[in-house]
């Protein structure tokens, strides 16, 4: 009967919820709201916002053309010598130092200039401290720092700024860093997920069409390293591909080279070490996909007339795509957010976004910059897995 | 080419082992296929009737022997170059492409493309009555169109020959049926030579020309539906191919064809004797239920026994007796009466000589003895 089924399935969705809501709060709590926390700093500004609450909601009055009235000058020197006394100008500081390089000495140099008691109630004032005060590019830094939001660190991230007339502009070509981090990050990905496919394709094959018997213990072969961590693998390489290390003997050996060759702390040993950490993520989807392909097809096509290639060409492999697309989506993903990896085998120029990101985290500190990075090493990611999601469903399994 | 009375396919002392100390799958097989005809091979699973068929397709080579088509060695012919239709039982349709791709997929291979190829689509799926579901994903079919495009596909490059490997099994009793009568019908339409495989004797006795029954790796016999029928050759074929009743005796007397034997209760019977049994000898004795005779009007018997009626089975148009032998045994008789006759009660029975066969006791494995009713 409709009525009682309808009536029998409220209780059982409450219960399926409440059998998953221990597991759905704990994600939520560890994981899903520190990320977007963490992220939200990309696009949030607090340093001047939290610190000079006055000086921050009088530069948001300001209409921000050339240099600002007196009396948003005063609340500035105002704000400048409570936060010094305060100790807590350091953070102010540290947050124009990244819009203009120098505003930190500037700040301690003239809050101190009026702390012993030098007049700085007008901008002509502050600029007799120091002639910087006298121009429209601390004032544009302070108006940009103002908060609540800003978009300054994910221009930055993008290698642009803001003018002081609030212009999207490019940063001086040495500063300009990041596009190339982002294109070399994509390029190895993008490499890695080609090489993988290369060399997993026949092997998830061999698997797939083996008996089991036999399958098995090559399939615990391909298991072995993919249960072994990353970085023990990482480092057994920087074993073997050094100078005097055993591929190079190796080669020498046998004749192939006369000198040990650079395989290491060069682009070569990031190809090498991360191809072969992330192999099993290619091959176990796709071993996943050839599994369940009927092997009376391919004899099918034989009967209907086709050689072995074109059978391959025209019946296996394209029943196989989605396991390849699965598979490279799944590795090139992962090597995206790759890092220990390029860290230990990879040279200066090697080294991908995760590791400006771990940069500005562990190092500078600099949370802001680090969530913008990720921010823009996400959002690519997630439209290419929304469309590879497509592209599947467009491909009958 | 070809010299007239030449058949299509010709196995000469064929031998199948899968590895060199494994049992024969297939043993000394001789069979020829003759142009147009319908030839099912006939057996219960593990007989080596789809293993026949793999190595006519070419997906098996045979351990020793030839196969010949049209007096040439298949020996060293790749599958895809035997021009031969296969119909798997699973259909084996290629999931990634349209019914339309999958019909034009050997036109491809043959370089039959354009106008040419769409028309010779519509021509197989009109034949296999699918008209307008080219477009369709074999996903979107039901296990009956499945199969019919699979059919489609296997005709549409005009064969010399076309497999069947229990095309049928998938599918249930009414649509199998309705198949079946399709299959003949294209068969005739186009006189195509068909080899099918299928364990399932009404099947072949419904389809075929001709039916090779196979069991342990070699034919039991070979002959049109009726031979198979009504002569089989051993007690393998008579309880394998219809029913049969089978009846432990023992031979008293042989005379050529003729012979007498007596059942454990003492009951002497006239049958055909087959193979080379003698006075003396165990044999089994087979008769169809269909063919005993009850009460006292019995035309032509020569066999008359005393029985009483253990289990009565009404079946609408018929009704099936289980009938107890004096001195143990008992026999499955069809009738299409009930009329006066009750579970308990005496009845005489009986049946022509020449239907009760004697055949020796088979060594082979998969042969019924229980009658079941």
């Amino acid at each position: 009967m409709p009525g009682s089924h309808a009536r029998s399935a409220a209780p059982r969705r409450w219960w399926a919820f409440a059998l998953v809501a221990p597991l759905l709060l704990f994600l939520l709590a560890s994981f899903v709201l520190p990320v977007l926390l963490m992220l939200s700093r990309a696009v949030t500004d607090r340093e001047l916002h939290t610190v000079w609450p006055e000086s921050a909601a009088a530069l948001r009055q300001w209409d921000g053309r050339g240099l600002p009235p007196d009396a948003l000058a005063h609340e500035v020197a105002r704000d400048m010598i409570t936060a010094r006394q305060a100790g807590t100008l350091n953070r102010v500081a540290n947050r124009l130092n990244y819009d203009m390089v120098g505003s930190r000495s500037l700040l301690y140099g003239t809050a101190d200039m009026l702390l012993s008691g030098v007049p700085g109630d007008s901008v002509a004032a502050l600029a007799r401290i120091d002639p910087r005060w006298g121009q429209p590019g601390i004032w544009a830094a302070m108006r940009h720092a103002d908060g609540p939001f800003t978009s300054h660190y994910l221009l930055a991230a993008l290698d642009r700024r803001l003018d002081n007339d609030d212009r999207v502009i490019s940063v001086a070509p040495e500063q300009a860093v990041f596009a190339n981090i982002y294109l070399r990050t994509f390029k190895i990905s993008a490499l890695v997920a080609l090489f993988c496919v290369i060399l997993g394709y026949p092997i998830a094959y061999l698997l797939a069409s083996l008996p089991d018997r036999k399958a098995n213990p090559l399939l615990i072969l391909v298991l072995l390293p993919f249960w072994t961590s990353a970085l023990v693998r990482t480092a057994a390489w920087a074993v073997l591909l050094q100078t005097n290390g055993v591929v190079n003997h190796a080669l020498q050996n046998i004749g192939l080279i006369d000198a040990p060759v650079q395989l290491i702390y060069n682009r070569l040993g990031v190809y090498i070490a991360m191809t072969h950490v992330l192999l099993p993520f290619l091959i176990l989807p796709l071993y996943g996909v050839m599994k369940g392909i009927s092997p009376v097809a391919m004899r099918a096509a034989s009967s209907l007339g086709a050689t072995p290639l074109r059978a391959f060409l025209k019946v296996y492999l394209p029943q196989t795509l989605p396991g390849v697309a699965a598979g490279a989506i799944i590795v090139f993903t992962l090597a995206l957010g790759y890092y220990v990896t390029p860290a230990l085998v990879g040279g200066g120029a090697d080294q991908m976004i995760s590791a400006s990101i771990a940069f500005y985290t562990n190092q500078s500190l600099n949370w802001g910059m680090a969530a913008a990075l990720s921010l823009l090493l996400l959002v690519p990611l997630l439209l290419m897995l929304f469309a590879g999601r497509t592209l599947a469903r467009t491909v009958p399994a | 080419m070809t010299s007239p009375g030449q058949p299509l396919v010709e196995f000469r002392g064929v031998e199948k082992r899968y590895s060199a100390d494994a049992r024969a799958a297939v043993t000394r097989l001789d069979l020829t296929v003759e142009r147009g005809e319908f030839l099912t091979l006939l057996g219960p699973s593990g007989s080596g009737k789809t293993t026949t068929l793999m190595m006519l397709a070419g997906f098996e080579a045979p351990s020793a022997g030839d196969i010949l088509l049209e007096g040439k060695s298949l020996a060293d012919r790749p599958p895809y170059k035997r021009n031969m239709g296969v119909v798997f039982q699973n259909y084996a349709l290629f999931p990634h492409m349209s019914v339309a791709e999958n019909l034009a997929f050997p036109l491809g291979v043959r370089k039959i493309k354009g106008a040419a190829a769409k028309e010779k689509v519509d021509a197989a799926l009109a034949l296999v009555r699918l008209d307008g579901l080219g477009d369709r994903r074999p996903d979107a079919l039901s296990g009956g169109q499945r199969q019919r495009v699979a059919l489609a596909r296997a005709l549409i490059f005009e064969p010399d020959l076309v497999l069947m490997d229990e095309p049928l099994g998938a599918l249930d009793r009414q649509l199998r049926e309705h198949l079946q009568a399709e299959i003949k019908r294209i068969q005739r339409a186009l006189s195509l030579t068909i080899v099918y495989v299928t364990h399932d004797q009404g099947e072949a006795l419904t389809l075929s020309d001709r039916i090779a029954v196979f069991a342990d790796g070699s034919i039991q016999q070979i002959g049109s539906p009726e031979q198979i029928y009504d002569y089989p050759s051993n007690a393998f074929v008579a309880g394998f191919v219809g029913e049969n009743n089978m009846l432990s005796a023992t031979v008293v007397t042989r005379q050529d064809r003729q012979c007498t034997i007596r059942l454990p209760g003492g009951q002497i019977l006239h049958a055909v004797a087959t193979g080379d049994i003698a006075a003396g000898d165990d044999v089994v004795a087979a008769i169809r239920p269909e063919h005993v005779q009850t009460g006292d009007n019995q035309p032509s018997r020569c066999n008359t026994l005393d029985a009483r009626i253990g289990e009565l089975v009404y079946h609408g148009d018929h009704s099936r007796i289980r009938a107890e032998l004096d001195g143990g045994g008992s026999l499955v008789i069809r009738t299409p009466s009930r009329d006066g006759i009750a579970v308990s009660d005496r009845l005489p029975i009986g049946w022509c000589s020449d239907r009760c066969f004697a055949f020796p006791v088979p060594d082979i494995t998969g042969v019924s003895t229980g009658n079941r009713i």
